[in-house]
């Protein structure tokens, strides 16, 4: 598991961004800095969709419990 | 005298002349169990002597038509079984030979059991379907929907074979943000409940969706996915779970309790992924959402900063000017639009005003007896040394005006 915000969260993200500058009720120095965070996670998020390459592992017994390893797909 | 014939028994050499009835029990039972053609073996026959003890272990017999033996099934087996035995059922069953020496009899210990034959499965088929509908395993309100993005996704499956490949390359194309993680299971066989059992539970506790699947088959080969203990597995998973098994004509009691049943692996995969096209559409739509609001605000911003800066300026104060016209304007044609008694009451305010105007004319001053003098043209002339001898006036009382001419020039006093 990691920490990373995911694709979906980055997506949500942007778009409270969006909420919150259509309000229009933000001062323009906060304005800017939700619109300067929203732009990053735009472009985090396509990133994300560009670059992936999809993680296949497949869980296998080990000494202790379970482990992950990469699962060949081809 | 010795009998000729008789030729006297001798121990060979190593074996003691006399062993027990528990030596030999166990020596039996050394054998039997050493022997590889006796473990793990899958043995069909027809269940007869069906009794299940007060602990819930189930003893019966197998039999054919030229011989039988007896067969013990443990209770913690006999509730994994995933359906129920009875007399007369044609089963396969799968386990290990073995001797128990109190009763000295040689048992099949019976792992589990799927039943052989069409009428064998349907019977059984149909019991575990009513059994579980009456539960209500199948109730369309229990079925959960599915993720809409999840972040990771569990497939169990066979790791061979065709379906784990068409799910991940499905995945890869629609969803690659996705972590696909592979639970294998056996997907045939008297161990398969058991296998996609444990799979699907080690797997759910590190995923947001499964995937349960297998390709086509025979109904033996699908059987174990009629199984009771994986159908309940299935219903309390803690994630929802896509069943896709078989060909679309194949329904098994796992499909009737899982969330949602796919016709084909390929449309398991596809159920549960957004495609990426949809998201890339998504994500460049909020993008033109986050653009614009940000353009508005800035242009409403410019715009009070030019405002302010117009007010401070010589041309700020001309705007404010024709601002207050306007707005003297707006006035008048809101005044119009009043009633006659509101214009009324306005016209006398304004008589009123008018007066105290009067009393600050020159008008005033006339009637206290003072006078004033003008040039012909109607300039006052306030100081002496402003005429000349022979200038044209005209003197202004409070009831007329006469016309004088000037005798002499005019000095300061």
């Amino acid at each position: 598991m990691t920490d990373e915000p995911t694709f979906e969260e980055s997506l949500r993200a942007l778009e409270d961004r969006v909420d919150a500058l259509s309000r229009g009720d933000l001062p323009l120095d906060q304005a800017l800095a939700v619109f300067e965070e929203g732009l990053a996670l735009y472009r985090r998020c396509h990133t994300i969709l560009a670059d992936t390459e999809q993680r296949v592992t497949k869980l296998v017994a080990a000494a202790e419990g379970l482990t992950e390893e990469p699962f060949p797909v081809e | 005298m010795m009998d000729p014939i008789a030729v006297p028994w001798q121990p060979r050499p190593g074996v003691p002349a006399t062993i027990t009835v528990s030596q030999l029990a166990r020596l039996i039972r050394e054998t039997v169990r050493a022997n590889p053609l006796l473990n793990r073996i899958l043995v069909r026959g027809e269940v007869s002597n069906l009794q299940t003890a007060p602990a819930g272990h189930v003893f019966f017999t197998l039999k054919d038509a030229t011989a039988q033996v007896s067969c013990t099934l443990f209770r913690e087996d006999a509730e994994l079984l995933g359906f129920e035995l009875e007399d007369g059922m044609d089963v396969v069953v799968s386990g290990d030979v073995d001797v128990f020496p109190r009763k000295g009899t040689v048992q099949l210990l019976v792992r589990a059991a799927t039943p052989a034959g069409v009428g064998a499965f349907w019977a059984a088929y149909q019991r575990t379907r009513k059994k579980l509908a009456a539960e209500g395993l199948f109730d369309a309100a229990r079925k959960r929907s599915l993720p809409s993005f999840p972040r990771r996704i569990g497939v169990v499956t066979s790791e061979m074979g065709a379906v784990v490949h068409d799910i991940v390359t499905i995945l890869r194309r629609r969803y690659p943000v996705a972590h696909v993680i592979v639970a294998p299971a056996l997907v045939q066989g008297p161990g398969a409940p058991a296998s996609l059992r444990r799979a699907l539970a080690v797997v759910a506790d590190r995923v947001d969706v499964i995937i349960l699947a297998r390709g086509g088959g025979s109904l033996e080969d699908l059987w174990c996915f009629n199984d009771e203990g994986l159908a309940r597995a299935v219903a309390s998973c803690r994630v929802p779970v896509v069943s896709a098994i078989g060909h679309e004509t194949d329904v098994t009691i796992v499909d009737f309790v899982a969330d949602v049943r796919a016709a084909t692996p390929s449309a398991a995969a596809e159920l549960v992924s957004p495609s990426s096209i949809e998201l890339t559409a998504q994500l460049n739509e909020a993008g033109r959402l986050l653009a614009q609001a940000i353009r508005e605000i800035v242009v409403a911003a410019r715009e009070r900063v030019r405002a302010l800066g117009e007010r401070m300026s010589p041309r700020g104060l001309r705007r404010s000017v024709d601002t207050n016209r306007e707005q003297l304007e707006r006035m008048h044609e809101a005044l119009s639009a009043l009633g006659s008694r509101e214009i009324l009451r306005h016209r006398e305010r304004l008589a009123a005003v008018g007066r105290r105007l009067d009393l600050l004319s020159p008008l005033a001053t006339l009637q206290r007896g003072y006078a004033i003098t003008e040039r012909e043209d109607g300039h006052i002339v306030a100081r002496a040394t402003e005429v000349e001898k022979g200038d044209a006036l005209a003197v202004r009382f409070q009831d007329g005006r006469i016309h004088v001419r000037v005798n002499s020039g005019g000095e300061a006093t």
